[in-house]
């Protein structure tokens, strides 16, 4: 009985450790919010185009259309966002090798992205389709909480994966080309 | 230089906090005579740890007060065009230099042990250093390891990149001493724990001998907390004082351990009685602090209060706590069956009621503990995101303080040994109708919901009895006035700081439920117009820009009316730090000591209306009132003579006390 | 790399970084009182996500307001408490919810505190047994009751 807080502590040890190991191999993060959507189908919306942007709006049909031949990304982003930035080459990649990647522009309650179409011009446009997303309303349904968030809709247009962040070249590496192999 | 100076004396502080933990110890084992000059090494070697990190930390302060950017950590952290006062505060508002006076306030507890253990036994206060000791060698290996405050950063950079501007702030540029000032005093009460475990032997002398450092640790503590909530309330801008934010728990875990070692070492003290359960209080209170430092600095948690961290230095920490937690449990388990109980003990008496108080407080201890922890497990164990936030806390740690609440006034009118319930409550009879008519008056005069109207009632209960207390010590009224006033100055400070400290928690928790019934008004102000909350009328007169060294900002001026009349001005200002790109709201309070007007403005829209948020918080100053008055409770009872001089011999243990017939 | 991102992560997003300026929009406020009460009440039960450790009706986010104005939305359409609870937490998960539902992940959570209190009393009632097992003290001799009677005189 005396040795039972010795114990005790031992076990709570043991699992601080086992966080920390795995914060450091990425497998446990105290800060990332899973997705709710994954595993369920894309929700429904109908998105206006970018104005004074030469691409078609965004729906939720035209993700099912075109994820019926092969899996689609999804990317929700803003031209204030940094990291947006930092990614943007790998969706530049993805659209070069014929990836279908939509975009979202992300707006919420105080911010808005007057800036969209100068960032597309500067730095390239790797959407096929861009849908203006001017309540955030789109985003809350994707659960999306911060930008930039990729979501992979499979065949059958139901979510596969999400990534809350920018995607990396290793995060490109190591889930997105196998899932994306593994889905076509 | 000077930052290598500091450098080169927190090594050799690390040299000498080793030497302090192994010299004396082996000297105690060796026996009285011949290990005396192995000892006498003990107060030698942390008397001159403390001054190297003393010095240590000096430099470190030097470096942020002529702000030496050259220091990495002073680049990081500080700015030129900063006021002085937080450049100096700024010392601890980051990971590295907040380890450095962490690591100060340990060294110079164990320096106060070394100068002010005068009566201690030879070989207790050679163990009781020599654990110190190895406390402040871990965490001085970790400091210099892997949070070095002296590293250089090439090239120069031009200007720092500012405090975080929430830090800059004098209630919580305080705030973070205090609490360390009480985590790490807990240490003392660690070491005496592990000391008497080595020993052998608790007995009352131990009890009386680790009161003191339990309650200058309390006090800190208390002070730290109230510091930290009084912050919240008026800087995070919407007049909520306590967030069961995961730091804000990791601070009132050991907050309610240590009120519970309190109480249990007075029973140690009086009877000889609970020896096993304080020594494992005094361990598992530090344990909190330790698992508090962890939490904070390792990255585990999701807080606003937590430290930029990675997780090698969360692995370094958990070594340290695995080690230190881990290896007192161990002698805990090896050497408490052997502190055999003694005497009679009955549940209706002084101390059967101070076991009632450590349940309680321990089981609210237990809640907040899992319920903080409860998320990184279940996401550990079950791969399950959940969030354990306020609601629970409140639904789980209410019904386990009401019956605190209650029962913290009638234990103390309780005698030692063998005690009368019944006549104890029949005391309390006059308190217990006036708070039924409160109660009734309030619940049909004043306000239906039924929380506030506990919490109110509760308090009035709590101060009541420590009146009644007080009265029936003095014998107020039953005989003459200057009688008892000469009674009151003959009572123990022990007593009388119990009282003002029971009484604090009244006052305190009434603070509490004022914020319950607290009316608030949102709305849109153009200049000119006026509205109301509470009992006050307020005009809004416009909006002007302000600047201060490090920010720019606007102001509202709103002016309070009685009659028509101008009483006062409110300026709450929005304030934008540009090097942090961080915005913060200075709320603008008004009090009047019985309850606080509180006003932030927001947005200002572009028909020129801006958003005034108001609230009125009935008795709310009192929360801090009582808090301070706790600490001043405690700090009354440590200037006890007992205490001060205290600590007689242990002759005592052979001349049995005599026992009172029964 | 990894040091890299993070900083920019921070750089890019001040919204993550404002712990709290927390003051709800009036003009988000519904016309009805009892209604308005009601969001206001779901709001403290909801998590915002981009801030930690907040409500959304403690948070100036702009997540936080949209979530906000989706939940005066719902009530305002007539949506229960609880509906407008599983709308939220059917796009963003458990993890919104400031107070965990009751399921098998949270069952011991919810019976940590009578668990813990049952144990600790069964503890004290053991202490107590194993206390009146002690006997107790012999009886003052003639010499104890004379220097407590000398004691007490004094």
């Amino acid at each position: 009985m005396f040795a039972l807080p010795a114990l005790a502590t031992l076990a709570a040890a043991g699992g601080f450790y086992a966080m920390l190991s795995g914060m450091r191999r990425g497998s446990f993060d105290p800060r990332g919010v899973p997705s709710a959507l994954v595993g369920r189908p894309v929700p429904e919306f109908a998105l206006a185009p970018l104005p004074g942007w030469d691409k078609p709006g965004l729906s939720s049909a035209d993700i099912a259309a075109t994820a019926r031949a092969r899996p689609v990304l999804v990317n929700f982003w803003a031209s204030w966002c940094v990291p947006c930035l930092v990614e943007h080459p790998q969706f530049m990649r993805y659209a070069a090798e014929g990836i279908p990647v939509f975009g979202i522009n992300y707006h919420t309650g105080t911010q808005t992205d007057p800036g969209a179409t100068a960032w597309l011009r500067r730095h390239g446009d790797p959407f096929a389709r861009i849908g203006i997303d001017i309540t955030g309303r789109v985003a809350v349904d994707f659960g999306v909480y911060g930008v930039p968030e990729t979501y992979i809709v499979d065949r059958t247009g139901i979510i596969r994966w999400r990534m809350a962040g920018p995607i990396t070249p290793e995060i490109d590496a190591e889930q997105v080309r196998p899932l994306l192999r593994s889905l076509s | 230089m000077i930052p290598e100076l500091g450098h080169f004396a927190l090594v050799l502080a690390l040299l000498l906090a080793a030497a302090q933990s192994i010299l004396p110890l082996v000297g105690a084992a060796r026996g009285e005579t011949r290990g005396a000059l192995l000892m006498a090494t003990g107060p030698t070697t942390a008397v001159a740890h403390a001054l190297f990190v003393s010095l240590s930390f000096g430099c470190l302060m030097w470096s942020f007060a002529v702000s030496d950017f050259s220091v990495e950590n002073v680049a990081q952290n500080s700015h030129s065009l900063k006021p002085m006062l937080y450049k100096i505060t700024g010392t601890w508002g980051n990971h590295e230099g907040s380890m450095l006076l962490w690591l100060l306030i340990l060294a110079l507890s164990s320096g106060a042990v070394a100068v002010f253990g005068q009566n201690l036994p030879a070989t207790l206060k050679a163990r009781v250093l020599a654990v110190l000791g190895m406390v402040a060698t871990g965490f001085l290996l970790f400091t210099l390891v892997t949070s070095n405050p002296f590293n250089r950063v090439w090239p120069l950079p031009e200007d720092g990149q500012d405090l975080n501007p929430l830090l800059q702030d004098p209630g919580l540029a305080f705030h973070p001493p205090f609490l360390y000032l009480g985590y790490v005093g807990t240490a003392v009460a660690f070491a005496f724990a592990c000391a008497a475990l080595i020993e052998g032997r608790v007995d009352a002398a131990w009890g009386r001998w680790v009161r003191p450092w339990t309650l200058a640790a309390w006090c800190a503590l208390t002070l730290g907390i109230g510091l930290g909530s009084w912050w919240a309330y008026y800087e995070l801008g919407w007049g909520g004082f306590w967030f069961w934010d995961p730091v804000e728990n990791a601070s009132l875990m050991p907050w309610l351990l240590a009120t519970a070692l309190l109480h249990s070492a007075i029973v140690v003290e009086k009877r000889e009685a609970l020896k096993v359960w304080t020594i494992l209080l005094a361990i598992l209170t530090f344990s909190l602090s330790l698992l508090g430092t962890f939490l904070v600095r390792s990255g585990v948690l999701n807080s606003v209060h937590a430290f930029a961290n990675d997780p090698e230095r969360g692995v370094f920490i958990l070594i340290l706590l695995a080690i230190t937690v881990g290896g007192s449990l161990l002698l805990f388990a090896w050497r408490a069956p052997s502190l055999e109980p003694k005497g009679i003990f009955a549940p209706i008496s002084r101390e059967g009621s101070l076991v009632l108080n450590n349940l309680l407080l321990a089981t609210s201890c237990a809640v907040v503990f899992v319920g903080t922890l409860y998320p990184l497990f279940a996401d550990l164990a079950f791969g399950a995101r959940i969030t354990v936030g306020p609601p629970f806390f409140n639904a789980a740690v209410f019904p386990v303080f009401v019956p605190l609440m209650v029962a913290m006034a009638v234990g103390p009118l309780l005698p030692w040994k063998r005690a009368d319930l019944w006549a104890a409550l029949a005391r309390l009879r006059l308190a217990a109708a006036i708070v039924l008519v409160f109660a009734v008056l309030y619940i049909a005069a004043v306000d239906r919901r039924l929380l506030p109207a506990l919490g109110f009632a509760l308090a009035l209960w709590i101060v009541l009895a420590a009146a009644t207390d007080l009265a029936d010590r003095i014998r107020l009224g039953r005989i003459p006035f200057a009688e008892s006033l000469a009674r009151a100055r003959g009572l123990p400070r022990g007593i009388v700081g119990g009282i003002i400290a029971h009484a604090a928690v009244g006052i305190c928790l009434a603070g509490i439920a004022g914020k319950g019934i607290a009316p608030e008004r949102i709305t849109l102000m153009r200049p000119g117009e006026t509205t109301t909350v509470g009992p006050h009328t307020l005009r809004f007169d416009g909006l002007r820009d302000i600047s201060g060294p490090n920010w720019r900002g606007t102001a509202g001026t709103l002016t309070l009316l009685r009659d028509g009349r101008e009483v006062a001005t409110l300026s709450p200002q929005r304030r934008f730090y540009p090097v942090q790109r961080m915005s913060t709201t200075e709320a603008a309070i008004r009090t009047s000591g019985v309850a606080d007007l509180y006003a932030v403005i927001g947005e200002t829209s572009e028909e020129g209306q801006t958003v005034v948020r108001l609230h009125w918080n009935p008795l709310a100053p009192w929360i801090w009132v009582g808090t301070v008055l706790m600490a001043v409770g405690g700090l009354v009872s440590l200037s006890d003579r007992r205490l001060r001089v205290g600590a007689p011999a242990r002759r005592r243990r052979e001349a049995a006390v005599p026992a009172p017939a029964e | 790399m990894r040091a890299l991102l993070l900083a920019l992560l921070l750089a890019a997003a001040p919204a993550l970084a404002i712990p709290a300026k927390a003051i709800v929009d009036p003009r988000e406020m519904l016309p009805d009182p009892a209604q308005e009460e009601r969001a206001r009440a779901i709001g403290k039960e909801l998590r915002c996500l981009v801030c930690q450790n907040q409500s959304i009706d403690d948070s100036n986010a702009g997540l936080a307001r949209d979530l906000r104005r989706i939940v005066r939305e719902r009530v305002a359409a007539g949506d229960s408490n609880e509906q407008v609870i599983a709308f939220v937490t059917d796009r963003y998960g458990d993890y919104v919810r400031l107070t965990p539902p009751l399921n098998a992940v949270t069952v011991a959570l919810w019976a940590s505190p009578a668990i813990v209190l049952a144990f600790g009393a069964l503890a004290v009632l053991a202490f107590y047994r194993r206390r009146r097992a002690i006997a107790p003290p012999p009886p003052l001799t003639e010499e104890e009751r004379a220097r407590l009677a000398r004691l007490s005189a004094e």
